[in-house]
């Protein structure tokens, strides 16, 4: 019996096989003749134009190197050898030349009326620490930044490499470590001189008629004039960008990424430039550009006379501020 | 003399990594720095490409023209190197190299990077060739020796070429003839402004 059973089972799986074989479909026939694996393939060109840098998926903890191409490298390479140059060149030579030019054509502007030989005190002890402490960290970050974009070209030549590289070293430690007291500064400057340099109609006025820098005009003024507040705005505002993008800098790759950093230093260097330009103004106009100007930062203490010409509607109101203290004084001491 | 350049064909590239490690090994690249990488682009899908990337060596490198203190030179084989005395950790290069090569040792806030580290092409840098100062500041110096870069010398599909630029370019246009496609030489037209037509 067993033996009819066994021939049947295998006829039986020869026809089911056949019947596999027939309905299945030819495979071979749908195989192509050549293979392309670059059909669906990633291209390096068709990704730069799409993304502008091309990423992917990496195997090791710095997630930087997963970029793999930002050709926009190349971009900012020609803003810092070439676009940052010349607007550091125009902008610091062009102010130059403009002050040297007014300085010869104008000279000092003194105080017309001669010194009176009284004083009054215009910026106290804090106040002077503040600025003198803003002003040298200026100097020193505006020195040591230069010396990033302009130092291998000027001053390189002049020295051994060595010798540069620890001068340029150095110069970076400071850059990085006097940002703290230069921000803190402009903190302060904010603080302390606002209410003094909300802009008003007095400070149109003022512009209109040039600040009295030509002629003898002397137009009216509070304790600073618009050429001032338009100093104090620069070197808040401006303060206040250069140190948020510094940071970014001297933070690197925090919450940031390669365009960020880029953008940053753009940003860091078209403004420091333009604000080395504005604070050579600046220097001027409180040093050789003006007769008994540097006493107010220096002794903190003006000229009456100065005080007349300069800030007229100021000397008014610390007059009569006085005037009142001393008709309070002797009510404040009813005893005596 | 010959123009020194890397090549990846992507189309060969199988994401082993042993490039990466072999690099690592060869110059002794401190903890954290990875001078070589594999990426891989568009992972697990079709069409994904692996491509090993490090320093190009590019023509008219961006590095060495925004470096503040020149601590790049390109030697006579188009190897673009740098001295760790000179460089002052500053980053630029980084900002500025269009491959992401430039390492720095350390995270560095505060300017505190450390000195630039980044692929020689095993050519070392500028002390004396094959000298120990030169081994510990920047890895092996196998040009000297007449050696190729061990990356792609070691590379198990020769995916990574290195050499004469025209050689390694031959190579790959000889390649894409054979087999019918090729993904391109990748980063070339960015690092050598040019790029490999069949």
């Amino acid at each position: 019996m067993a033996a009819p059973i066994a021939k049947f089972r295998i006829i039986v799986g020869a026809l089911a096989l056949l019947w596999v074989a027939v309905s299945s479909p030819p495979i071979a026939a749908q195989q192509p003749t050549s293979v392309d694996p670059t059909a669906s393939a990633v291209s390096e060109q068709q990704l730069l134009q799409k993304f502008k840098t091309i990423q992917g998926r990496g195997s090791i903890p710095d997630t930087k190197s997963y970029t793999i191409e930002q050709p926009a490298g190349r971009d900012w390479r020609h803003f810092h050898e070439v676009t940052l140059r010349w607007i550091g060149a125009v902008a610091i030579l062009g102010i130059l030349a403009v002050l040297v030019i007014f300085y010869l054509w104008r000279g000092m502007v003194r105080i017309e009326s001669g010194r009176s030989g009284h004083t009054i005190v215009r910026f106290n002890a804090v106040e002077r620490f503040v600025h003198w402490m803003t002003a040298t960290c200026f100097i020193i970050l505006a020195l040591s930044g230069l010396n990033i974009t302009f130092g291998r070209a000027l001053l390189l030549p002049l020295m051994s490499p060595e010798a540069f590289t620890t001068w340029s070293e150095w110069a970076k430690y400071a850059h990085n470590y006097l940002s703290f007291p230069f921000t803190l500064g402009v903190i302060l400057i904010f603080f302390m001189w606002v209410a003094g340099n909300i802009p008003n109609r007095v400070d149109v006025e003022w512009f209109k008629r040039r600040g009295g820098m030509v002629g003898h005009d002397r137009p009216p003024a509070y304790r600073f004039n618009g050429g001032q507040k338009l100093i104090y705005w620069i070197v808040v505002l401006g303060g206040s960008a250069i140190a948020v993008s510094g940071y970014l800098l001297m933070f690197p790759f925090y919450g940031t990424d390669i365009q960020t950093m880029q953008n940053a230093e753009i940003a860091h260097g078209i403004i420091a430039m333009l604000f080395i330009a504005a604070m050579l103004g600046h220097i001027y106009i409180g040093t050789i550009g003006m007769e008994g100007a540097f006493e107010a930062m220096g002794t903190g203490t003006v000229d009456v006379n100065w005080a007349k010409e300069h800030h007229n509607l100021w000397l008014e109101e610390v007059r009569a501020g006085s005037q009142r203290h001393l008709a309070q004084q002797p009510a404040a001491t009813p005893g005596e | 003399m010959a123009r020194m350049k890397f090549l990846c064909d992507a189309d060969r590239c199988i994401e082993c990594n042993a490039c990466v490690t072999a690099c690592k090994n060869e110059n002794e690249v401190p903890w954290g720095i990875n001078r070589r990488r594999v990426v891989t682009i568009n992972d697990g899908q079709p069409g994904e490409r692996s491509v090993s990337m490090a320093c190009m060596h590019c023509t008219d490198a961006p590095c060495q023209a925004v470096c503040p203190v020149n601590a790049f030179y390109t030697t006579a084989d188009g190897v673009v190197l740098h001295s760790k005395d000179i460089c002052i950790g500053c980053g630029y290069c980084f900002y500025a190299c269009p491959f992401g090569a430039p390492q720095y040792p350390r995270v560095g806030n505060f300017g505190s990077r450390g000195k630039m580290d980044k692929c020689t092409y095993c050519a070392g840098g500028p002390e004396p060739d094959g000298s120990m100062a030169e081994y510990e500041k920047y890895g092996a110096n196998r040009l000297a020796e007449g050696k190729l870069p061990l990356c792609a010398e070691m590379c198990s599909t020769k995916s990574l070429l290195a050499g004469d630029g025209e050689i390694i370019a031959q190579i790959y246009k000889e390649r894409v003839a054979k087999r019918g496609y090729g993904s391109g030489a990748w980063g070339w037209n960015t690092a050598y402004r040019e790029t490999i037509t069949s």
